[in-house]
Formats: structure tokens, C-alpha cells, sequence
């Protein structure tokens, strides 16, 4: 199940790499424009995912153990 | 309710949304002294408010194991009090990263930022006076008592003392109203992100909050069972 989902995240991940790669051929991408602040949205975006599923992942784990008792 | 999966997912479609539409949003120039950091208003502001919503869950529960004492009371009240000051204190980090590119230093004894100080501390003495107890049941009592304390502390150091003085923040002249919400400071545009934003703050402090009263439970009944 958690290997399912690191590599839907992956190929997620991959997928927008894509997309970036082929808006940033005609020149100025959308990375590259504004002085790049997208990339530093994409780094925001990218830490807050990963916190989410780590919260997810701690949820996960006290919800076992209160089933245990 | 609190078992509940819908209103996590909501917390992160809400942060999701503003760490996306947050940098795209149009934004108001101004005079352009502010430029684009502005934005920090989607990302600090939030904090305060999510500290105020969690502190006062915290506060609430302390009345009620007051009123009726539970070792659940007394785990939610000092959870939410713990998130509601790490919220704090990121605010006062993020306003010190701010106040570094906007008023020159990263610390200019801004009334609002020595009160936000203040009240932090008082927090802070909350869990020493917490940690320094090892009976339980005084431990939980004191404690409760204290944060009713401690809660009507945020309004003169965060409220009102920095309103009497002139201040850098946005409604420091004494007259301006709220800071947050003044239509002064934000434009429509600004808007549609910034409630969503407070929401999905407030809703992640909530989660951490749970997870952690359900940690502290957990550590309880197995202290019983030994």
C-alpha cells in the first residue's frame, strides 16, 4: 500500500518535471518568469506535501495502537 | 467528529490552495514598498491567528477539567497550549524574517513584537510550571488554573498595549481598527486567500493538537496497565 503510493508520487513528480521541461523550451517557462518565485512555490508546495503525509502516517500509527487495547 | 477524515483532507486542500493561488494572486502595488512580500500575509498573519483559535480550544478545555477534572481535559489543554505556542513562536521567527527586508532588523522593539514576546513567555512558564510537578492530579489542577491566567494575558500583551503606541505593524496609530482584518490592508484578491489560509492553518494545529492528546492517552493507559 505505502509502496503504491511513493510510486504514484513519483511518476506524480515526474510527470510535472515534464510539463516544466516543455513550457520552459519556447524560452522564458514559467519557472523562469518573475524573478522565479514559482520555484520557490514549488519548494513550498513540495515540504508541505511531505508534512501532510507524515502527519498522515503518525495519525496512522496512534490509530493502530489505540485498536490494539 | 475529532476521528473524522474529512476535515484533514480539507486542511490540506486549504494549504494547498494557498500555496499555490498565494503566489499567483494579484496582489495591490501601492507606493511598491511592500512588493511582492506582501504575501507574507497568507503565511505569517495566519500564524497569530491560528495561535489565538488554539490557545483559546486550550483554555476551554482547562475550564471544563476545572469544572469536571478528566485526564482527557487535561491532555487536550496542554496539546492545544503546546501547538498554539509553536504557532506563536513561528510567528515571531516568520516576522523576523520579515521585519528584516521591511524595517531594517530583524528585532526593532515594535511594541507588537515585544508583546507577542511577552506572551510567549507566559506561555513558555506554563509548561516549566507543568514540567515541575510531579503529582499528577496538582500537576493538571494548577496547570488549568495557570492558562486561565496565562489566556487573558494575550489580550492586553497582543491587543491592546500595542495599540496605545505608535507601532510598524499595520494599525499602529491607536486608531486604525484590526490589523488582520482592516480593509486598509487588503484588497478583494486578497482575501480569497487569506480566510481560506487562516482555515487551513488553523485546521493543521487542530490535527497536531489531536495527535498529540491521543499520544498522551495512550502513554496514560499504559502506565495503568503496568
Amino acid at each position: 500500500m505505502n509502496k503504491l503510493k511513493i510510486i504514484a508520487l513519483l511518476l506524480l513528480n515526474s510527470f510535472l518535471c515534464i510539463i516544466v521541461k516543455a513550457q520552459e523550451k519556447g524560452g522564458e517557462g514559467l519557472m523562469r518568469s518573475n524573478g522565479k518565485i514559482f520555484v520557490v512555490m514549488a519548494v513550498v508546495v513540495t515540504i508541505l506535501i511531505g508534512l501532510f503525509i507524515y502527519l498522515a502516517t503518525v495519525d496512522r500509527k496512534i490509530t493502530k495502537l489505540e485498536q490494539e487495547k | 467528529m475529532i476521528r473524522q477524515r474529512w476535515w484533514k483532507i480539507l486542511s490540506f486542500l486549504l494549504l494547498l490552495y494557498t500555496c499555490i493561488y498565494g503566489f499567483y494572486v494579484k496582489v495591490p502595488r501601492l507606493d511598491d514598498r511592500m512588493q511582492e512580500s506582501i504575501r507574507n500575509f497568507f503565511f505569517h498573519v495566519p500564524m497569530w491567528f491560528g495561535m489565538m483559535i488554539l490557545l483559546f480550544v486550550s483554555v476551554w478545555y482547562s475550564v471544563k477539567y476545572l469544572r469536571n477534572p478528566t485526564i482527557q481535559n487535561d491532555a487536550n489543554a496542554a496539546a492545544f497550549a503546546a501547538t498554539g505556542t509553536v504557532f506563536g513562536m513561528l510567528g515571531l521567527f516568520t516576522g523576523a524574517i520579515w521585519a528584516n527586508y521591511q524595517w531594517g532588523s530583524p528585532w526593532s522593539g515594535d511594541p507588537k513584537q515585544n508583546g507577542a514576546a511577552i506572551a510567549m513567555l507566559i506561555y513558555l512558564a506554563y509548561f516549566v510550571l507543568r514540567g515541575s510537578i510531579t503529582d499528577d492530579v496538582k500537576k493538571a489542577r494548577i496547570g488549568a488554573v495557570y492558562n486561565v491566567f496565562a489566556f487573558f494575558m494575550l489580550f492586553p500583551t497582543l491587543w491592546i498595549l500595542p495599540r496605545l503606541t505608535e507601532s510598524l505593524h499595520p494599525g499602529g496609530q491607536g486608531s486604525e481598527g484590526n490589523p488582520g482584518i482592516n480593509g486598509k490592508d487588503m484588497d478583494t484578491h486578497m482575501r480569497t486567500v487569506f480566510y481560506p489560509a487562516v482555515l487551513g492553518w488553523t485546521l493543521l494545529g487542530v490535527w497536531i493538537s489531536t495527535i498529540k492528546t491521543r499520544y498522551t492517552l495512550l502513554a496514560y493507559k499504559k502506565l495503568m496497565h503496568e
